[in-house]
């Protein structure tokens, strides 16, 4: 029942478009897959745009680099829960999809409290009174509703995604408020600095990944598989057979 | 009379260590976690990167809670069998040299992080239970941080630890079965050698 409504919604639509672009793009790579996991049936393409995304990161990093250097702790917090405060509106957005609306509403609460006495979501003074930060994507609402995976794609700047997840970042990027600021220049710096946060709070992981693994493709995709089945069973996946 | 001798039994029991209460798994996690951070919060050298400090601090302290055989033959699944014990162990030394340097690189990347325990389940005095905890960081969300532990005859040794939902063991399943079936069992022990020979060599 759901399933059959499911086809023909606009969503399945976006879905489908991503899709085909995808197998377009996969179409490009030709013959030069090297494919020896099932699920990741594009790894010449991806492993191409991987090297791509890697080279667009020894531009990116040490801008990261720089601000995680530069500015004191607490301007860095402010600009987290700044950020974390208006992604709250769309988790909430999807908590609510995903029939969890106590969550969903613990959500609005925490964009209701951080913006008010946390001035603007500066400060995230709703994780103080018990009001946790939750982390839902459009793509975790499509996996609960029960669409499939996928195959497995590496995006540059995006990084990896498989079909599900790229139709669900594509929702999520249209239902980003900052993307929608009338004034360019103001959302082009917010958009800005948003990532640049982003790829700082990551910093930390590069060492880690680096060191640990024996080819940094390999453990970044087979991660990116563990953790999105933990977030689409909110940290409790059922159990994989050996 | 009777109860009188059972109940210095009792009170002997109780309070003689060799018949004490054992750990639960959740406290001994807690135990371990917070003496960790304890000595990170007040060690400069380790939060700023000195990796064979944390090394030194988590092969004292985390290592003899870890059953690393456990942990190598999760990460190689069905392959495991295929190694002879000889070869069983070599994997195992190899696997311990490089997960307890992944762990340890972890901590020096140590900020205020405080650590949450979550409430753990033991359904009916379960030998294999997970530990839940949390990291919460000042702005950011809380990343969660699970430890799976078995009941041994010398105590509660942790098998895995799972980042995010990420298992640092099972990570590798994929990667060791290829060379597995590419290489052969001394192929991985090779391959794991050569991984730990190199990042010794660029050790700070």
């Amino acid at each position: 029942m759901r399933k059959g409504l499911f086809v023909n919604s606009p969503i399945a639509k976006r879905f489908s478009l991503a899709a085909a672009i995808c197998i377009a793009f996969a179409g490009l790579s030709g013959c030069a897959t090297t494919a020896n996991n099932p699920k990741d049936p594009f790894e010449g393409f991806n492993r191409a745009m991987f090297s791509v995304n890697e080279g667009i990161d020894v531009v990116v990093k040490p801008v990261a680099q720089g601000y995680e250097d530069v500015m004191p702790g607490p301007v860095k917090t402010g600009v987290g829960n700044f950020f974390g405060n208006i992604g709250d509106i769309w988790i909430a957005v999807n908590n609510f999809l995903q029939g969890k609306p106590s969550d969903g509403a613990s959500d609005l609460g925490r964009v209701f409290f951080n913006s008010t006495i946390g001035v603007l979501g500066l400060f995230d003074v709703a994780s103080g009174i018990g009001l946790e930060k939750h982390a839902e994507d459009f793509g975790q609402t499509l996996g609960v509703w029960g669409v499939g995976d996928g195959p497995y794609l590496f995006w540059p700047v995006i990084g990896p995604r498989n079909v599900r997840d790229t139709a669900g970042f594509a929702v999520d990027a249209y239902a980003d408020p900052v993307a929608h600021l009338e004034d360019v220049s103001a959302r082009n710096t917010l958009m800005g600095v948003r990532f640049i946060d982003l790829r700082a709070s990551l910093l930390p992981a590069d060492k880690v990944v680096e060191e640990a693994a024996f080819d940094k493709y390999n453990y970044i995709r087979d991660a990116y598989f563990q953790n999105r089945r933990s977030a689409i069973h909110d940290g409790n996946p059922p159990p994989l057979e050996d | 009379m009777k109860w009188l001798i059972s109940f210095f039994m009792g009170v002997m029991l109780s309070v003689s260590p060799s018949f004490a209460q054992e750990e639960s798994p959740d406290s001994l996690i807690k135990k371990v976690t917070e003496e960790v951070l304890s000595i990170v919060r007040q060690d400069k050298d380790i939060q700023s990167g000195n990796t064979r400090k944390a090394i030194e601090l988590v092969e004292a302290k985390v290592l003899p809670h870890f059953n690393f055989t456990r942990m190598t033959a999760l990460a190689m699944g069905k392959d495991w069998n295929k190694a002879s014990p000889e070869q069983k162990k070599r994997l195992s030394e190899e696997f311990k040299t490089l997960l307890v340097r992944t762990y340890s690189n972890a901590l020096t990347g140590y900020k205020d992080q405080t650590v949450r325990y979550k409430p753990t389940k033991m359904p009916g005095g379960d030998a294999d239970v997970v530990v839940k905890t949390e990291i919460l960081q000042p702005g950011g969300k809380p990343i969660q941080l699970d430890y799976s532990v078995e009941k041994q005859p010398e105590g509660w040794k942790v098998y895995d630890v799972i980042v995010a939902g990420v298992s640092l063991v099972t990570n590798y399943r994929d990667t060791f079965n290829q060379e597995v079936r590419a290489n052969g069992v001394d192929g991985l022990i090779q391959m794991l050698s050569t991984k730990n020979k190199q990042l010794e060599a660029g050790k700070k």
